[in-house]
C-alpha cells in the first residue's frame, strides 16, 4: 500500500512491472502515457483476483458467485463516483472508452433535440472523437458546427469564444487537457459562459484523468468523459458522467439485454439510471480493475504528482528548446504532461524512429488531432508524454535522442 | 529495440531526402495521383507523362518523413525514360524487396536497393510504399487518391 504522505518516482516505478523491461542493452523509456499508460500491479493483482475467484455475470444471478461480481462491479462504480466528485454512482457510466461516451452523448442526448441551424462549439483542438460525433449528428439534424479558434500558443481564444456563443448554441464539447499540445483549458469559466447563453457542455476528460484532480460538481459539467486505459487502468473501457436530470431525459444508446424493466413485442420499457444505459454484458473485471486503480490513484497525494509531472514537462521545455533546430508546439500558460515539438531537418515519424532504437517510446504523427496541427501549420509533431512514474534521467535520455536525430540528419 | 539506425538512414537516403530529385511538376502532364498515409500525414502527389509506351517524365510533390521523400526521388529516377512493361516490373520487383522477410538480392534496383532497410522496421514499410502505390495509380489512368490503409 502507497501512503498519502509523500510521493516518491523510485518507489512507484516498483509498482508497474513492465517498466522493468529493457530493450537489448538499453532500458526502457516509456514516454506515450497520453496514447496509454502503464498499468500497475494492484490492477493486474485485482482483475487476476477477480478471475480467479469471483468471476460471474453480473444482476442476473441468484447464485453466490454473481453476488460476489455485482458487489465488486457496484463498488467499483462508487469508486469511480467519488474519482469524479460526482453526487449519484448512478450518473457515472461504464462504456467501452471515451470515445463511446461522446458519441452516446451525440446520439441520445444531442440528436434529438437539434433543430436546423442550431449550433454546436469545439474548440480548435479537439481530439477526432470529440468532432466527427458531433459532425454525424450536426449531419442528421441539420445543425451546424463551428471551431472555437485557438491563439498559436495553443490556447482557446475566449473572447472569440464569448463572441461565438448565442442563442442558437446548443451544445459546446470542450477538451479538458489537450493531447496534443498538453493545454489545460479553462473549463470552469467557459462552462459558466456557456450555461449563460443557454447551452449545454460536455468536457473530454481522457487526459485529464491521470494528471489532475476532477469534481464535476465544482466544475458543473453536464457532460464528463473519461479514458480508462490512460488512468493506468485497463484497456477498452471508458466512463461517461451526466447529470442525473438529462440522462434520465435521455432515450437509449443501445438496446439489449439488462437495459430493460419488462419486454414483450408490443414494445419494451427500460430499466433506470445506469442500467438503461449499459446493455448487455459489460467488462466486469476490467471495471474491478478500474476500481482498484482509482483508488490507488486517490491514495496518492495528488499534487505532489501533478508537482511532479510539472517539473517533468518544465525540464523537457528547458533540454529540448536549448537544442538547435527543435522548435516546441503549443505553449500554453497552462500546460500538463505532453510536450510535442517539431525538428528543422528531421520528420517526427523519423524522430520516433530514432529514438526508438534507444529504446524510447513516443508518438510521432498528427496525434488524431488533425485540425490543430493545421491551424499550427505542422504536418505532425513528436510528441513525449509524461506519466507519474517517469524520471528526470528519462528526460534527459530524451535530450540524448533528440541529440542522436540531429547527429543522422544534421 | 536496438538496431543498426545507419541500415535504415543510409547516406544516399539522406541526400535524396535532403535533395529530392525530380521534385516538379512535369509538362504536359498525362495523369496524376495522390497518395496518402492517414497514419502519419505523409502526403505525395505523383504526375506522369507517357508517350510512345514509355514513361517520357516523372515529377512529383512529397511531403512527409525521409523514407517517403526518399523513396519517391529515387522511384523518379528509377523509372523516368523507361518502357511501361519495365517500370511495372519494377514497381513490382521494388514492393517485393521492402517486404521480402528473408533480404534477398535484388540486382536491377541499384539504388533503390539502399530503401531494403526499411523491412526491419514495419511500420516504415508504407512510407516507402508510398509514392510507388501512387505511380501506379497514375498509369493505370486512377486518377484519384490512394491510401496506405
Ligand atoms: C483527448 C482525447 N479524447 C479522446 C480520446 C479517445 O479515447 P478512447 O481511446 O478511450 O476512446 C483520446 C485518446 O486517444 C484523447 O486523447
Amino acid at each position: 500500500m502507497v501512503t498519502a504522505t509523500s510521493f516518491s518516482v523510485e518507489a512507484i516505478r516498483k509498482e508497474f512491472p513492465i517498466l522493468a523491461t529493457r530493450l537489448g542493452d538499453k532500458p526502457l523509456v516509456y514516454l506515450d502515457n497520453a496514447a496509454t499508460a502503464q498499468k500497475p500491479q494492484v490492477t493486474l493483482d485485482a482483475m487476476d483476483e477477480f478471475w480467479r475467484t469471483s468471476n460471474a455475470n453480473i444482476h442476473r444471478g441468484v447464485h453466490h458467485l454473481s453476488q460476489m461480481a455485482t458487489a465488486q462491479f457496484d463498488t467499483a462504480r462508487e469508486t469511480v463516483r467519488r474519482f469524479l466528485g460526482a453526487r449519484h454512482a448512478h450518473e457515472c457510466l461504464f462504456t467501452k472508452g471515451c470515445t463511446e461516451g461522446i458519441n452516446l452523448v451525440a446520439q441520445s442526448y444531442a440528436r434529438p433535440r437539434l433543430k436546423p441551424a442550431d449550433e454546436i462549439l469545439l474548440s480548435t483542438m479537439e481530439h477526432h472523437s470529440n468532432i466527427v460525433p458531433w459532425q454525424l449528428v450536426a449531419e442528421q439534424t441539420g445543425a451546424i458546427v463551428r471551431p472555437i479558434p485557438i491563439n498559436d500558443d495553443g490556447e482557446i481564444d475566449l473572447a472569440a469564444y464569448g463572441r461565438l456563443l448565442n442563442e442558437r448554441t446548443k451544445i459546446v464539447g470542450l477538451v479538458h487537457i489537450s493531447n496534443s499540445l498538453g493545454t489545460i483549458n479553462p473549463i470552469k469559466a467557459m462552462i459558466a459562459q456557456a450555461h449563460a447563453a443557454g447551452a449545454v457542455v460536455l468536457i473530454d476528460g481522457a487526459q485529464a484523468g491521470p494528471h489532475l484532480p476532477i469534481d464535476v460538481q465544482d466544475l458543473d459539467a453536464d457532460f464528463y468523459t473519461l479514458s480508462c486505459h490512460k488512468i493506468y487502468a485497463p484497456t477498452g473501457m471508458g466512463v461517461l458522467y451526466g447529470k442525473e436530470a438529462l440522462l434520465e431525459a435521455m432515450p437509449p444508446y443501445h438496446g439489449g439485454g439488462d437495459m430493460i424493466r419488462t419486454v414483450s413485442f408490443e414494445g419494451s420499457t427500460f430499466a433506470g439510471l445506469p442500467n438503461k444505459f449499459e446493455a448487455g454484458t459489460p467488462n466486469v473485471g476490467g471495471v474491478v480493475g478500474l476500481g482498484a486503480t482509482l483508488k490507488w490513484l486517490m491514495a496518492l497525494d495528488r499534487e505532489e504528482v501533478e508537482r511532479h509531472e510539472a517539473e517533468l514537462v518544465g525540464y523537457a521545455e528547458t533540454l529540448l528548446s536549448d537544442i538547435p533546430g527543435v522548435r516546441l508546439i503549443g505553449k500554453a500558460r497552462q500546460k500538463a504532461a505532453i510536450v510535442s515539438f517539431v525538428m528543422d531537418t528531421a520528420h517526427p515519424h523519423d524522430i520516433g524512429t530514432v529514438l526508438d532504437a534507444e529504446g524510447i517510446a513516443i508518438r510521432a504523427g498528427h496525434h488524431c488531432c488533425m485540425p490543430v496541427m493545421e491551424r499550427l501549420g505542422v504536418p505532425a509533431t513528436a510528441r513525449a508524454s509524461f506519466g507519474l512514474y517517469n524520471t528526470r534521467e528519462e528526460v534527459e535520455a530524451l535530450a540524448r535522442g533528440v541529440q542522436k536525430v540531429k547527429e543522422i540528419f544534421g | 529495440m536496438s538496431f543498426d539506425l545507419r541500415e535504415l538512414y543510409q547516406e544516399i537516403i539522406l541526400d535524396h531526402y535532403r535533395h529530392p530529385r525530380n521534385q516538379r511538376e512535369p509538362e504536359r502532364a498525362t495523369a496524376h495521383s495522390e497518395g496518402h498515409n492517414p497514419l502519419c500525414g505523409d502526403k505525395i502527389t505523383v504526375s506522369v507523362r507517357t508517350e510512345n509506351g514509355q514513361l517520357a517524365e516523372v515529377g512529383y510533390h512529397a511531403s512527409g518523413c525521409a523514407i517517403s521523400v526518399a523513396s519517391a526521388s529515387l522511384m523518379s529516377e528509377a523509372v523516368k525514360g523507361k518502357p511501361l512493361g519495365e517500370v511495372e516490373r519494377l514497381c513490382k520487383e521494388f514492393q517485393g524487396a521492402v517486404t521480402s522477410p528473408d533480404g534477398g538480392e535484388f540486382p536491377e534496383m541499384g539504388d533503390l536497393n539502399a530503401l531494403a532497410g526499411v523491412r526491419e522496421h514495419p511500420v516504415r514499410i508504407k512510407c516507402a510504399t508510398l509514392p510507388w502505390h501512387a505511380l501506379r495509380a497514375a498509369l493505370s489512368g486512377v486518377d484519384k487518391m490512394v491510401t496506405t490503409e
